[in-house]
């Protein structure tokens, strides 16, 4: 499969991942905002939970593919960046987001 | 009711606002990470950081957040359906309802935050 075909693919399969754990985020997010937050009342919610770090796992890694692929189209089409660079370049960027994605994870549920 | 050209133009507006929105949530996520994970140093240093935000400039910045993530949402549903479904009626005032129900979320979050 040619290198754009499968990023189109990958943009989008992660596109249906990430749009219901997006929406049950946000759901989670106006929630827990109320009164404020606190350190306690997250890890207590999260820490040792293996659905939390498997929905939030998953989360991370989805939003490791999806947001490189829309930055490389956005620097490709808008500034004119294109070649070898903006792929190196992005990919790094995956690749930070998914070590600190998953580093986030292991912190807040201690898995 | 739009004509065409009216409703062209609402669809480059949202394509311009899916784009914008996905940049910067793009280089919010490194950040938000990075505060998630001071919870590895303690739940006081996570404390520490959720007391600083506990300021109204920093809950207006949440609140674009969370009304960002929402946009990117709906404008992201509105390219997948356009891609993929055939339901080319269904889509006629899915641009105006995606801003309403993004605002809405926007305004939830920050009644929630207040209250």
């Amino acid at each position: 499969m040619p290198v754009p075909a499968a990023l189109f693919l990958a943009q989008r399969a992660s596109a249906l991942v990430l749009a219901p754990l997006v929406l049950i985020h946000l759901g989670l997010a106006i929630y827990a905002i109320h009164g404020g937050l606190s350190a306690a009342e997250i890890l207590a919610r999260t820490q040792g939970s293996l659905g939390w770090s498997l929905f939030y796992g998953l989360f991370v890694v989805a939003a490791a593919v999806h947001a490189p692929i829309g930055l490389r189209n956005v620097l490709r089409e808008w500034l004119g960046w294109k070649g070898v660079g903006v792929n190196l370049a992005l990919a790094a960027f995956g690749v930070l987001l998914l070590v600190l994605g998953i580093r986030a994870v292991s912190a807040v549920t201690g898995i | 009711m739009l004509g065409p050209r009216s409703q062209h133009h609402k669809g480059r507006y949202a394509a311009l606002a899916h784009r914008l929105s996905g940049v910067l949530l793009a280089v919010f996520l490194p950040f938000h990470f990075l505060t998630l994970g001071l919870a590895i140093e303690g739940a006081a240093r996570l404390d520490g950081f959720l007391a600083w935000s506990d300021q109204p400039l920093v809950k207006i910045a949440e609140w674009g957040l969370v009304t960002l993530l929402s946009v990117h949402l709906l404008a992201g549903l509105r390219v997948l359906a356009l891609e993929f479904l055939p339901w080319r009626s269904a889509r006629k005032g899915w641009i105006t309802a995606g801003g309403v129900i993004a605002a809405a979320t926007g305004l939830a979050f920050l009644a929630s935050a207040l209250a």
